[in-house]
């Protein structure tokens, strides 16, 4: 064992007590800012999932989000047009199956055609706002997972009835609908429509599950009095990392707007980063709290070690190496302490994922997500190592400044 | 026990030429003045004189602990002024070896990891070596049953020895002992001081000693006499 290890090992088992004491502080910090970053990270991965997995990455609506440009303004550069009375424009995307021709050739990922439209729902005497989305069943599962959330009845159940729909399994609850009950869906036009409900899905996205309606896209067209109308287009991406990115280019190439899954949930998003940001300035100060444990033991050892280290100092030992002594005794606390916190950190992980309880807005998670990542582990121990050598070599620094001849004339 | 590091016979070992030291106080306090001391190899030499006399700040300035407000001090030869801390602390492990009025050893190691420690510092031999020669040194001081202990189980005397098998740790060309009795009683004393005059007298070593004790100073080969930080007497025995 070197000397340095040897002194330093000895003077922290020399105060087992203190040590111990250290050590515990620095591994509640550990520990406690493991779960915490296991929690909130588990969450937000949790939700981020549940949103990319149930819904399309990409939403490509009939919206145009520049205005038409005027052959007239295309011609001539100095033309300016005032006072225009815009056309009525026919809703829907033009000539969707060209359109998503055009963009298969190019786009990572999955397209299905879809038609939205907002209707009134009433079954039992209750009405409902709800948005009919009409699919293709032969498309839809390779953009959303609603064939594989399905509950009751599969996505092909829309083609046994006339009018079949599936609903929302937190819809059906409300309004009391089951397999097979008869509700009535009332459009914008007012034409009541009778439709049938042949299953009942749901994607885990409360949003989604308490206010859609999936039913067959000409059914949607007629609810929406256009026959032949793709309003919507949904696409799923091999990597939705990359949605924002393809989105600008679907509007560039379209002229439509596309929205991704991140942009449609921004402000959520955001919300994320602000908790994230304050998830990491809590974690800091758990650690920085932990830190003065450690600062504490190694300053009263180099004060109560003031005569050792002059004696060491006066035999030869240079600066360096008596500071090394005490930022060591830092760092062996600091490791000690992360070692337990890690313990102690995935108990309380696996205590919390044990929990079952419902309490999310947006989601119907019954256990706290919690996300079991080496990271957590690496950098918390990353930061108590830090903040223990700093805690350390603050007073190790103090320690090996010290003036030999002063501190032997004072014992003396 | 351990042979002194071989040294010029002919010239000083450790030369003081106009040495002062000068604490730079609000009213400033001289602790030496203008000393000039020759230090042969094989020398006993004891400094004596009242207290505050500056023989310990003297002491302190030829072991390198402290840095003169102006003079020189050459070891071995060579200068040591503009020498940096880590330089004047190699050359402290290397060359001199202290012990000073109380024993200041490391409480919980053993007397032999005392004794090893300036070798394990110096790194020059190899751990076994390390451990034989600590015992080899503590045996020469009649340590050998004690070589397993800490210091809390040994009487003073024994420490003081402990703390001079230290000093001899790494074979030093000049031990300085500042009033290495002063704190024992007057057998342990005793054989303290026939340590270091055996360490002379056998082995060749150097040894400068600061003491109050007319005893210890009568038995040195060469009594140096301070006064208010002057060296005032520089008395060799016949």
């Amino acid at each position: 064992m070197s000397l340095v290890l040897e002194i330093a090992t000895t003077h922290v088992r020399a105060r087992a007590r203190q040590s111990l004491v250290a050590v515990l502080g620095v591994a509640t910090g550990v520990g406690f800012a493991i779960m915490m970053s296991a929690l909130m990270q588990g969450s937000q991965v949790d939700f981020v999932q549940a949103l990319v997995n149930a819904l399309p990455h990409i939403t490509l609506s009939d919206d145009r989000p520049a205005p038409t440009v005027q052959p007239a303004e295309r011609l001539y550069a100095s033309a300016e047009i005032h006072g225009l009375i815009p056309h009525r424009r026919r809703k829907g995307i033009k000539n969707p199956l060209a359109t998503m021709a055009a963009l298969e050739g190019w786009m990572p990922g999955a397209i299905a055609p879809a038609v939205n439209t907002q209707v009134i729902m009433s079954y039992s005497g209750r009405d409902v706002s709800a948005t009919v989305v009409g699919v293709d069943p032969a498309r839809e599962p390779q953009v959303s997972n609603l064939a594989v959330k399905m509950r009751q009845g599969t996505i092909r159940s829309l083609y046994r009835a006339t009018n079949g729909v599936l609903l929302g399994s937190r819809l059906a609850r409300k309004i009391g609908a089951r397999v097979g009950s008869n509700v009535s869906l009332t459009p914008p036009n007012n034409v009541r429509m009778n439709a049938e409900v042949v299953g009942i899905f749901h994607l885990g996205v409360r949003t989604a599950d308490e206010g859609t309606i999936y039913t067959l896209a000409k059914t949607a067209q007629i609810l929406a009095d256009q026959i032949g109308l793709v309003n919507e287009m949904r696409f799923k991406l091999a990597d939705p990392m990359i949605a924002r990115d393809v989105a600008g280019r679907i509007t560039a190439e379209t002229g439509y707007l596309a929205v991704s899954w991140d942009e449609a949930h921004e402000e959520l998003l955001s919300a994320f980063r602000l908790r994230e940001n304050i998830t990491v300035l809590m974690i800091g100060a758990i650690l920085l709290v932990a830190s003065f444990g450690t600062y504490n033991i190694v300053s009263t050892i180099t004060h109560e070690k003031a005569r050792d280290i002059a004696i060491m100092k006066s035999l030869g030992l240079r600066e360096r190496t008596v500071r090394r002594i005490f930022v060591l005794e830092a760092l062996m606390i600091g490791a000690a302490g992360a070692a337990l916190g890690s313990l102690l950190g995935f108990a309380l992980c696996l205590f919390l994922g044990s929990l079952e309880f419902e309490f999310s807005a947006f989601t119907d998670m019954t256990r706290m997500p919690i996300l079991y990542s080496p990271a957590h582990y690496v950098t918390a121990t990353a930061v108590a190592l830090v903040s223990s050598g700093v805690a350390g070599f603050l007073p190790a620094r103090k320690a090996a400044r010290q003036h030999p001849v002063a501190i032997i004339r004072g014992a003396t | 026990m351990s042979a002194a590091a071989p040294v010029a016979p002919t010239g000083p070992l450790i030369e003081a030429v106009r040495l002062t030291r000068v604490l730079p106080e609000t009213v400033p306090v001289t602790l030496v003045e203008d000393a000039d001391l020759a230090v042969a190899a094989g020398e006993f030499v004891a400094v004596t004189g009242p207290s505050g006399s500056g023989k310990s700040s003297l002491l302190y300035l030829l072991g390198l602990l402290d840095q003169p407000s102006r003079g020189e001090i050459r070891l071995l030869g060579a200068p040591t002024a503009g020498l940096d801390g880590d330089a004047r602390a190699r050359l402290r492990l290397a060359t001199l070896g202290f012990v000073f009025q109380f024993h200041f050893l490391l409480p919980e190691f053993t007397a032999r990891d005392n004794v090893m420690l300036p070798m394990r510092a110096l790194g020059r031999v190899g751990a076994a070596e390390m451990r034989e020669r600590a015992e080899a040194i503590l045996a020469s001081l009649g340590l050998a049953d004690h070589a397993g202990k800490r210091p809390d189980q040994m009487s003073g005397g024994q420490r003081q020895r402990v703390a001079v098998a230290r000093a001899l740790a790494n074979a030093p060309a000049v031990i300085l002992a500042d009033e290495p009795t002063g704190s024992l009683d007057t057998r342990s004393g005793e054989q303290v001081f026939r340590l270091l005059r055996d360490l002379v007298d056998r082995d060749g070593t150097t040894v400068v000693a600061v003491t109050h004790s007319p005893e210890f100073a009568a038995g040195a080969d060469r009594r140096i006499h301070m006064v208010d930080g002057r060296i005032v007497d520089d008395e060799r025995r016949p």
